[in-house]
């Protein structure tokens, strides 16, 4: 009994994250970042956004900006059927609280990470800067990147102010 | 005790409200025709600033206003009659407690100096009055004779002050009525506690208290009674003026709880004809209205705006059902939609407030500005209630001011100046509002000299922002003036001619989503127009289709939509085309191109031409269709996306799919600096 007792406060202090697939490549996010998870509807094409911002799409009377992720990480482009998922996370920036569309291929499940099984990532040269990774986790056997999506999103949408 | 900060901002709105309504009886004030009505309201307004300002500790807003409420009692009672110079150092003392009062809302401190020079002048003014002999008594007197009594003489009052159970929740202190009493005279209080319950059962904030008041006083009784003006209804009150101030009933050191009534008092008859007067009530607005917070009717308009988009696309739907139920269906839907537009429209009613509220602040305006200059200046305004949306009429203001203090300025010559020309001496400013169409239009004129063609060129010229050999129509002269930097006044005054004023003024407007354009003439005057939406939210819109997309382009910018006929473009330097539209040649943007997006044909002649303007230039835009006209609700996209140039905002469409707004002022200035639509020489 004392036992168990001792150990649920470290449980406890751990976080729960939704993991979802990009090809073969498994990600996962901070569950309490993630408003809303959604099918994939048609978007509306932005002029002059870098490549991976698809367009914008109504979120119940909001206009709400959607990033491709697979495109974002260079990964290859994917046909969007009627699996293919959007998750409206939402995030804080200079203006104030903000939301934007992340496209996958799909969610697969919320599991909770105890912090002690956060790794930290090696120095990836490539399309993912470090900063916005968490870390990496093990998720039934599965290595998952953790993506710190308010960063994430930050820097994408800033620099889309920023170009405009 | 009770929070009183949520209240502050309520007295601080209808204080400001109370001396508008000050500032625009001051101005109607004629020194040589007596006005009551008038005085009284200026009296009020005071009063109720001098109570406010009580209840909440502003002992200098209240003191300074207590000397003005004793100069306009002066003037009420007709004791002394309104002089210019009266009338000026009153409306100075509006602009004064405008100030004390900024204080209290936001502690920057006011202009000491200001305060107390105003505050001298209205002592002086009040030693002045006060030195005058009584006039006849103006209030009926049931005691009869011996009421006219010279200025200096003591008389001693005997008050009876009965509080009544709502006395202190409706914010009266008799405390502080009293130390007012004191300073009156000779003041003796003695308190009645008759009525006090065992202290268990007493409650704070009812009051049972009594007080006998003996007072020896030069002033007269309407002195006294002012000083209990703010707890009528909240109290009893008998004030007997007693027979001989020396020795007089002093001896009654305790008396009993009921009033001893000698003959000859003055009773109640007084205060019940003040109560006819109409005392502000706690609820302080004008009946039948209510002050609501912006953010509730944003938050109303915007789910209304839902609720149109949501029976759209149920609409939609509905369609595509066939059989009697469709219809039955659609049919509902429709009727639903009716009333929703209506419920739109008394939505956006509920922002509209009339111009006049900002019409409001000119008066005073031209009457100083004009003075100071030695111009002799008639302001006429028409179309006042002529309503428009609040925001706008926030922004609108600035704008306005501008124009006029140009119009003044600059417009109305010199009086000498004007008869030397056969004009009347006095110039006349027209402030003019109306609406038409969808929009509302304001007008700022003047009779004045008008603009000087020659000179604006010569300055244009010399500032390189026209070229030497270019010859313009009068009206691109005019529109000049409107350029950044600009200005012809000779030295510039620190009103206008600063040359930092036309460009933001138009920048200002169009920000509202409206224009700004004028037409004068030498020597007969100036007009400038604005045109404003009637709600920053809605604009009424023509959609278009390019590639797979469909954007949206306000009405108000679209001159004319055509089909190129043979000839009717050219190309130049085989980089950009021009389209000849009405005499002159201009250039075609390809949206396809700006956007990014694969069009149904790039060939000119398989699409269409939709010209639009603004600010004073045109363009033809490229399109592959017009699709329906509609009206349109504006979403941002700035909120969590971010500004895209040439794009004014967003909306959503009847079947939920986002559309983005053209931003045609934008799309005119790209099409200017482009380097493959470099605009022909």
């Amino acid at each position: 009994m004392t036992d168990a007792a001792e150990r649920r406060p470290e449980q406890q202090a751990g976080r729960q994250v939704l993991t979802f697939r990009l090809g073969e490549e498994d990600f996962g996010v901070d569950i309490l970042r993630v408003k809303e998870i959604r099918g994939w509807s048609p978007v509306t094409r932005i002029p002059q956004a870098r490549p991976h911002v698809l367009g914008v799409v109504n979120l119940r009377g909001t206009i709400v900006p959607v990033i491709d992720l697979r495109v974002r990480f260079g990964l290859p482009r994917a046909e969007f059927t009627p699996l293919t998922v959007v998750i409206v996370i939402s995030f804080d920036m200079a203006g104030g609280p903000k939301e934007c569309g992340l496209v996958v291929d799909g969610v697969s499940d919320v599991c909770e990470i105890a912090p002690d099984a956060l790794r930290p990532a090696p120095a990836l040269a490539g399309q993912v800067d470090a900063e916005c990774i968490h870390g990496l986790v093990s998720i039934d056997e599965r290595m998952a990147v953790l993506l710190d999506v308010g960063e994430l999103a930050a820097r994408e949408l800033g620099a889309a102010a920023d170009a405009a | 005790m009770m929070d009183v900060s949520q209240f502050r901002a309520a007295f601080f709105e209808e204080s400001m409200d109370s001396l508008d309504a000050m500032e625009a009886a001051l101005l109607e004030l004629d020194p040589g025709v007596p006005d009551a009505e008038a005085i009284n309201t200026i009296f009020r307004g005071a009063h109720s600033i001098k109570g406010g300002a009580g209840m909440f500790g502003f002992t200098d807003i209240t003191a300074f206003t207590h000397v003005l409420e004793t100069l306009l009692d002066l003037l009420r009672s007709s004791r002394i009659a309104v002089t210019p110079d009266m009338a000026d150092c009153m409306l100075r003392s509006v602009d004064v407690l405008r100030s004390m009062l900024g204080t209290v809302r936001s502690g920057v401190p006011a202009d000491a100096a200001a305060v107390q020079s105003v505050l001298a002048r209205l002592t002086a003014f009040v030693d002045e009055g006060s030195a005058q002999p009584a006039s006849p008594p103006v209030h009926p007197d049931p005691s009869g004779p011996a009421r006219a009594v010279a200025a200096g003489e003591p008389v001693r009052w005997h008050l009876r002050f009965e509080s009544r159970p709502t006395l202190l929740v409706r914010g009266n202190d008799p405390l502080r009525m009293f130390s007012e009493l004191a300073v009156l005279g000779d003041l003796a209080v003695v308190v009645d506690a008759s009525a006090l319950p065992p202290l268990v059962q007493a409650d704070a904030e009812v009051c049972v208290l009594a007080w006998d008041l003996y007072l020896t006083t030069a002033a007269p009784v309407e002195a006294i009674e002012l000083i209990f003006e703010w707890a009528e209804g909240d109290c009893v009150l008998k004030i007997e003026r007693q027979a001989d101030p020396a020795g007089g009933a002093e001896g009654a050191a305790l008396p009993g709880p009921a009033p001893a009534p000698p003959a000859g008092m003055l009773a109640q008859a007084a205060l019940p004809a003040r109560a006819c007067e109409s005392a502000r009530s706690p609820g302080g607005a004008d009946s039948g209205s209510i002050r609501v917070s912006i953010e509730k009717i944003d938050g109303l308009l915007n789910t209304v705006g839902e609720i149109v988009i949501a029976q759209s696309m149920l609409s939609q739907l509905a369609e595509r059902i066939d059989g009697q139920e469709g219809e039955a269906l659609a049919s509902g839907l429709a009727q639903l939609g009716t009333y929703i537009r209506a419920l739109q429209e008394d939505v956006m009613r509920v922002r509209m407030l009339p111009v006049s509220f900002v019409f409001s602040r000119f008066p005073r305006l031209v009457r100083d500005l004009s003075q100071r200059l030695g111009k002799r200046i008639q302001l006429v305004v028409t179309g006042d209630q002529t309503e428009l949306d609040k925001t706008i009429l926030e922004k609108i203001g600035d704008p306005l001011v501008h124009l006029v203090r140009n119009c003044i300025d600059h417009g109305i010559e010199s009086p000498a100046e004007r008869a030397a020309a056969g004009k009347p001496e006095e110039g006349v400013i027209h402030l003019n509002a109306y609406h038409k169409g969808g929009a509302i239009v304001l007008e700022v004129g003047d009779d004045g000299r008008g603009l000087a063609r020659d000179r604006l060129l010569a300055k244009a010229r010399s500032r390189g922002l026209v070229d030497e050999e270019a010859s313009l129509t009068d009206a691109q002269v005019h529109e000049l003036i409107f350029l950044p930097g600009f200005s012809t006044a000779e030295q510039t005054t620190d009103l206008s001619g600063r040359g930092v004023g036309m460009d933001v003024v138009r920048r200002n407007i169009k920000e509202l989503g409206g224009s700004i354009e004028l037409a004068s003439q030498p020597g007969r005057g100036t007009r400038f127009t604005i045109k404003l939406p009637l709600t920053l939210a809605i604009v009424d819109g023509q959609l278009v289709s390019v590639g797979g997309e469909i954007y949206v382009v306000p009405l108000v910018a679209i001159v004319e939509s055509l089909q190129l006929r043979p000839g009717q473009s050219n190309s130049v330097a085989g980089e950009c085309d021009v389209l000849r539209f009405r005499g002159e040649y201009l250039p075609i943007l390809r949206l396809h191109e700006v956007f990014g997006v694969e069009p149904g044909s790039v060939d000119l002649h398989d699409g269409l031409i939709m010209v639009v303007e603004g600010e004073g230039r045109r363009v033809g835009l490229f399109v592959d269709a017009l699709l329906a006209q509609q009206q349109v609700v504006i979403k941002s996209m700035e909120t969590h996306y971010g500004a895209i140039e040439g794009v004014g905002g967003a909306t959503i469409l009847g079947d939920g799919a986002v559309s983005l707004i053209l931003d045609i002022p934008a799309l005119i200035r790209m099409a200017a600096t482009r380097p493959s639509t470099r605009r022909a020489a």
